[in-house]
């Protein structure tokens, strides 16, 4: 599904990625573990496409379409979704509002008709209800006041309702108790399918206690220097990073 | 001849052929006027309150002063998209400065809602101008003056105590292009009596390609306990230019919003001006500027703080692209009595294109120690990485642009009180961005 292959990336004429490899498959949860500064948080923004970044070498394939010349909303349109570290509140458009414009600037995209209101409602209860989200929570303003939970919860709904393929999720547990944890990866669990994919991106690994991922690869210094199975991130855990140098 | 030596002798010529039956007192205050006028002339860069609006080039225009009073064929279809047309409301419409009673809905009963020429002429008005009329219009602005000296109509509304108006009172002034260039100074009395309660919509619409130029005067007088919510529509074409002049005076426990929508015209000044009476006085002055091509908005208000215990509200939003340009000037005074003065002020702005630029400048002067009192003003680009988030989750630039700047101007149209009007103002804010909203903000 994503192919990752010897991607270099700059920002600001500095190169962050070094030669990341990476293949994910259909049906797979990918962990990607690394300290601070490692690039982990610029790899997932350059697979969504984010243009400060430029691509020196390398290229990302989806589905073996090369995303290089698309923008972010095009590569989103293809089923790229990324979870924000750090949502951004955007005062006076709904969380509701903002879905359905998501939704149908894809649908418009794909050459589909808008989805039409009643259906649109249906799914927005249904994907709510399955995510334990209040529907009062529905009609605030997008992010804004959010606590840190109700933000990430809120990425996770948009996530159930734009069905991605792969969901690249940045650093999801950051400044989350271990309650929001539990119901942000409850969440993403009940969303995985044979079909799609998940790519998390952590410093820790108590994420991991959650979504337990297939394969675990370690960045360091713009690259991956390491990749095993889950019980990696428990070597990680006890080990620190230091080891890996 | 220039403009202004134009408008000095002219003004002889126009108290006597004026038409108006007019008491003394009235001439008297004409003549001081166009005195003042005469001496201070029409303000120039030079002048610390003008010094990033330039009437320069505008004045070099050949202005008529005196409109025909022929009629000039405007029918409801003309203006019918200009209205607010799906509430009820009384409306006062003026032709090139001239009252049309035709396309207008007035009434005398229980209130007065019509026009200043009757209420200058008919002795039955004669105690209510003596009290009120230019006695709030600053003397040293001499465009103020200027409209004083020529004042021959506009609206005038006189809701008296304990009446709540039942729909809102639209004031739409058109120009046609029958004079080529033409200057109309419409003048506005508003007296809203204690416990009462009244909103109005107010625009100004040049309906042809030829220049026009309005210089307005509105004085609006708040009586105790009373409410206001006075709503300005500027959304004018490229070849009108408009300077308003709005004094507010407000007795206590009242509470008056002055609502500015600048979406348009070539110029545009707006002096906003606030001026306590008494105790547990609110007021509130919102804006939403959004500007491109070369129009020019400046937006100058004052807020005098003179007694105790009242609290004051502002916020001005900008965004402004192309080659346009924009000034906030926002003053408030809180006088030495004035303890317990709760005085907020925001101006926040956003700059889209390299050509474009706003000059800000928040100015509290205050001379009690016992309030509070905060400014905030920010100048910025539009947030890339909310942009990122946005177009992450699908939505193409453009859209995500203008969701984000309808998000900017948000907290602004919120404050409209109603509903047709808001959603009228958020459909022209979508125009003016360019872009179709799938739903309504």
């Amino acid at each position: 599904m994503l192919k990752v292959n010897n991607l270099h990336a700059n920002i600001d004429e500095k190169e962050i990625l070094k030669g990341v490899n990476l293949e994910i498959k259909p049906g797979e949860v990918h962990a990607i573990m690394g300290p601070n500064g490692s690039g982990k948080s610029t790899l997932s923004s350059v697979i969504a496409g984010k243009e400060e970044y430029e691509v020196t070498e390398g290229s990302i394939h989806l589905d073996d379409e090369d995303l290089d010349d698309l923008a972010p909303e095009e590569r989103a349109h293809r089923g790229i979704f990324l979870s924000f570290q750090y949502p951004v509140e955007i005062p006076g458009v709904t969380v509701t509002n903002f879905i359905k414009t998501a939704i149908n600037e894809s649908r418009k995209a794909k050459g589909l008709e808008e989805l039409p209101a009643k259906d649109m409602l249906k799914m927005i209860r249904e994907k709510a209800d399955l995510l334990e989200i209040d529907r009062k929570f529905l009609s605030r303003s997008l992010n804004e006041g959010f606590s840190g939970g109700e933000k990430k919860r809120n990425e996770i709904f948009q996530m159930a309702m734009l069905e991605p393929k792969l969901a690249i999720l940045d650093e999801t547990d950051s400044g989350l108790d271990i309650d929001a944890l539990k119901v942000v990866a409850n969440g993403v669990n009940k969303l995985k399918s044979e079909d799609n994919a998940v790519l998390v991106i952590t410093h820790y690994q108590r994420l991991l206690d959650y979504i337990v991922p297939d394969y675990v690869h370690v960045l360091y210094d713009g690259k991956i220097v390491k990749s095993g199975g889950k019980e990696l991130a428990l070597e990680l855990e006890a080990k620190g990073y230091d080891w890996l140098k | 001849m220039e403009l202004k030596e134009k408008l000095v002798s002219s003004f002889l010529a126009f108290e006597n052929k004026g038409g108006l039956d007019l008491d003394s007192s009235i001439h008297g205050i004409r003549t001081k006027a166009i005195q003042n006028f005469e001496q201070a002339g029409f303000p120039t860069k030079k002048d610390e309150e003008w010094k990033y609006t330039s009437l320069r080039n505008l004045l070099k225009q050949d202005f008529s002063v005196f409109p025909s009073k022929e009629d000039k064929g405007v029918g409801f279809k003309d203006i019918k998209k200009y209205l607010i047309n799906d509430i009820e409301s009384f409306t006062l419409v003026f032709v090139d400065g001239v009252f049309s009673s035709f396309l207008s809905d007035t009434t005398h009963e229980e209130l007065d809602i019509c026009v200043m020429s009757s209420a200058l002429s008919r002795p039955k008005y004669k105690m209510i101008i003596d009290n009120y009329f230019n006695t709030i219009a600053s003397e040293s602005n001499s465009l103020s003056e200027l409209n004083t000296a020529f004042t021959t109509e506009g609206a005038y509304i006189n809701v008296p105590k304990n009446t709540v108006v039942s729909k809102p009172i639209q004031i739409l002034s058109f120009t046609t292009g029958k004079e080529s260039e033409l200057l109309i100074q419409p003048r506005n009395l508003v007296i809203v009596g204690e416990n009462s309660h009244v909103q109005i919509i107010e625009r100004h619409q040049n309906l042809s390609s030829n220049p026009s130029l309005t210089n307005s005067v509105t004085e609006i007088f708040v009586q105790k306990r009373a409410i206001v919510d006075f709503y300005k529509i500027q959304n004018d074409s490229e070849k009108a230019s408009l300077i308003d002049n709005t004094f507010v005076s407000q007795k206590q426990n009242s509470i008056a919003s002055v609502h500015t929508y600048s979406f348009g015209g070539k110029l545009t000044r707006n002096n906003l001006e606030f001026y306590h009476e008494g105790e547990h006085i609110t007021s509130h002055l919102n804006g939403i500027s959004i500007l491109n091509d070369k129009q020019h908005v400046d937006n100058h208000t004052l807020v005098n703080h003179k007694f105790p215990n009242c609290e004051s509200h502002e916020l001005y939003r900008g965004i402004f692209s192309d080659k346009s340009t924009g000034v906030f000037n926002g003053k408030v005074i809180v006088q030495k009595e004035a303890q317990k003065t709760n005085a907020f002020q925001q101006n926040n702005n956003i700059i889209l294109d390299d050509g474009a630029a706003i000059n800000a400048k928040p100015q509290l002067e205050i001379f009690a120690d016992d309030v509070k009192c905060s400014h905030g003003c920010t100048i910025g680009q539009l947030d890339e990485s909310a942009l990122f988030y946005m177009q992450s989750r699908g939505i193409p630039k453009k859209e995500a642009k203008a969701l984000l700047l309808f998000a900017f101007g948000n907290d602004v149209v919120e404050k409209i009180k109603i509903p047709q009007l808001k959603s009228r103002i958020t459909k022209l804010i979508a125009k003016n961005l360019g872009v179709e909203l799938g739903f309504d903000l």
